[in-house]
């Protein structure tokens, strides 16, 4: 008989190397790195760099182009600097996509282990109710999730975990399916480990990758949805500036002011471009299967 | 083929099920509840408002108000607007075809330049124009619809003045063609992810076509190119698109939620944001209701369709 004790088999060094070089080959991925790096040191820094406050309201200053004096991007309708309201929503919005992509994910995985794991009925009731959530439209989830509770930023982000974490889920589920099956787990459950330990201790890590992805993913699709409710006026309500709530009541100055919408979703585009290139490119260095969008 | 159809169509009504309670649950987290209406009204006392609670079987248990309000929905009963005091089911209707409207000529515009993108790239694959598709299908996934319609507006209406900025028509000018140049810039705004969404899938869909053995056969057969790429290699491709057609209704709602609203486009996506800010709570929970249900029922009639096509699914 072969040893019995579990220890990590050497490639493990070697495939993290390679899965490093082939994130590092793709240049977008890079760029998304670089991109999103480079927004969140300029979100973290920028606004005490700049010479004018985010809340900072000067009407004799109102509606300044970008490039006029120290207002480098411009003022908006209350004449307050278009750059520090940028970057502080910057802090918002970012830190609203990374927190709503940690409960997400924490939710979906948790979920969909036990589902995975169980089977049965309680993997029927769990992803049928993975299902039903998925039947709703987002936004309609959303914006009812968000007049019935306080829209401040912390519930906004439990708002859009709520709608975000049945793909996590359901990528979970049918990894840990199939990994049940496997000799590991079958070693484990004749040492006798736990339930428990089996589904998180020695199954979860196996899935690590997609869950990776997917988190990756779910940054990008967070943001967004911020900037939707936001947008229409139901998510980060005002003086706090947000990516979508700097949008919204831009379209009415669309003819004299275009800045006021064009800078802010420039903003966006770029934040959830970064982080859908830095998922591609981390899907295709974990070797993570492409069915899933 | 009944077999199939029987055991699908329970799987919709348990879905249907579950998508009721969780629309019940987010009903029931309005603060006050069903009557969040006069919750604030000065002309009533808490005794009053405790009073018409009973009245209404407030006071019950959550699940026997649960029963009593899903019978009533199956029943056709959807309460009554706040706003105007219309049944709901009529509000909805009449704010339904310009969303269908919308949604149709999105679909068929995601649907033709995303198939043809998606062959493109799977027949010149990692081409210079394949490699440029799959990039500029990453970004326009990561723009906000809604900011896509601002520069739209901004550049076709405010700068070049080609089209209008909003509304359905005209007013005083109800023609077809008067419809359909309103319709463009919506319906382009709204089909941007989907051309995104179709094109990838496509393009996967035909590299999986094209590594059968029945092309490799029509190939060694003689037949043309061109003829093995639209009649064997397309025609196992569109396939799974049938589902994706019936997976996308949820994400097309989403977008035409925010592009009615840019637009001023008289549909439900618009009715339900005006609800919301009128706290018309009852047509809020009717569109939320319907709009699920739309869902389930697209997926339904796609998998139906599917297996008729497809004898492989309904056999399985």
């Amino acid at each position: 008989m072969t040893d019995m004790t579990v220890s990590l088999p050497p490639q493990a060094r070697w495939w993290q190397s390679r899965v490093v070089r082939r994130f590092t080959g793709n240049w977008l991925a890079l760029l998304g790195l670089a991109m999103i790096t480079l927004l969140t040191l300029a979100c973290i820094f920028g606004p005490s760099l700049l010479p004018y406050d985010s809340l900072y309201v000067d009407l004799r200053a109102r509606f300044a182009p970008p490039l006029s004096g120290q207002h480098y991007l411009g003022t908006d309708p209350l004449g307050r600097d278009i750059a520090a309201r940028l970057l502080m929503a910057g802090r918002i919005s970012l830190m609203v996509g990374f927190f709503a992509m940690l409960l997400a994910t924490l939710l979906g995985t948790v979920v969909g282990v036990i589902a995975g794991y169980s089977g049965g009925w309680v993997n029927s009731v769990l992803m049928r109710t993975v299902d039903g959530f998925l039947s709703f439209p987002t936004i309609f989830l959303l914006l009812a999730l968000a007049v019935a509770l306080q829209p401040t930023p912390v519930m906004i982000t439990i708002i859009i975990a709520l709608t975000g974490w049945m793909e996590v889920a359901r990528i979970v589920e049918a990894e840990v399916r199939s990994l049940k099956e496997r000799e590991f787990v079958m070693a484990g459950r004749m040492l006798g480990l736990g339930r428990a330990h089996i589904m998180f201790r020695e199954i979860l890590p196996n899935a690590m990758g997609p869950i990776i992805v997917a988190a990756t993913l779910t940054v990008a699709r967070a943001i967004l949805l911020e900037a939707y409710v936001s947008f229409l006026g139901f998510g980060i309500q005002p003086p706090l500036p947000s990516w979508g709530n700097m949008l919204n009541g831009a379209q009415q100055y669309l003819g004299t002011a275009p800045w006021l919408a064009i800078i802010p979703g420039v903003a966006i585009t770029i934040a959830v471009t970064s982080f859908n290139f830095i998922g591609d490119g981390l899907r295709d260095a974990l070797d993570v299967r492409k069915d899933t969008l | 083929m009944a077999a199939f159809l029987l055991r699908r169509l329970l799987q919709s009504i348990v879905l249907l099920v579950i998508v009721s309670i969780i629309g019940f649950t987010v009903l029931n987290l309005i603060p006050g509840g069903p009557l969040a209406q006069y919750a604030l009204d000065p002309g009533m006392t808490e005794a009053d408002r405790l009073r018409i609670a009973a009245q209404m079987g407030l006071d019950r248990p959550l699940y026997v108000q649960y029963l009593e309000w899903a019978s009533r929905m199956v029943q056709g009963d959807w309460g009554t607007s706040y706003r105007d005091g219309n049944p709901v089911t009529t509000v909805i209707a009449r704010h339904v075809p310009a969303t269908l409207l919308l949604m149709g000529s999105s679909t068929v515009i995601a649907v033709a330049v995303g198939t043809w993108i998606g062959i493109r790239g799977a027949t010149h694959r990692n081409s210079a124009s394949d490699y440029v598709a799959t990039v500029g299908a990453m970004i326009a996934l990561s723009i906000p619809t809604f900011w896509f319609g601002l520069i739209g507006i901004y550049v076709f209406s405010l700068r070049l003045g080609w089209l209008p900025s909003g509304n359905m028509y005209t007013i005083g000018d109800g023609s077809v063609l008067n419809v359909l140049h309103h319709l463009i810039m919506p319906s382009v705004v709204l089909a941007l992810v989907h051309i995104a969404i179709w094109s990838r899938f496509m393009r996967s869909a035909t590299l999986d076509a094209i590594s059968q053995e029945f092309v490799k056969t029509a190939r060694a057969k003689g037949v043309p190119e061109r003829r093995v790429v639209m009649k064997h290699v397309v025609g196992n491709a569109l396939l799974p698109m049938i589902s994706l057609a019936g997976v996308q209704v949820p994400s097309l709602l989403t977008g035409a939620l925010v592009t009615e609203t840019v637009f001023s486009w008289p549909g439900m996506g618009r009715l339900f944001l005006d609800s919301l800010s009128y706290s018309d709570y009852p047509v809020v929970m009717g569109l939320l209701m319907f709009s699920a249900i739309l869902t389930i029922v697209a997926n339904f009639i796609a998998d139906v369709a599917v297996a008729l096509v497809d004898p492989r699914i309904r056999l399985a």
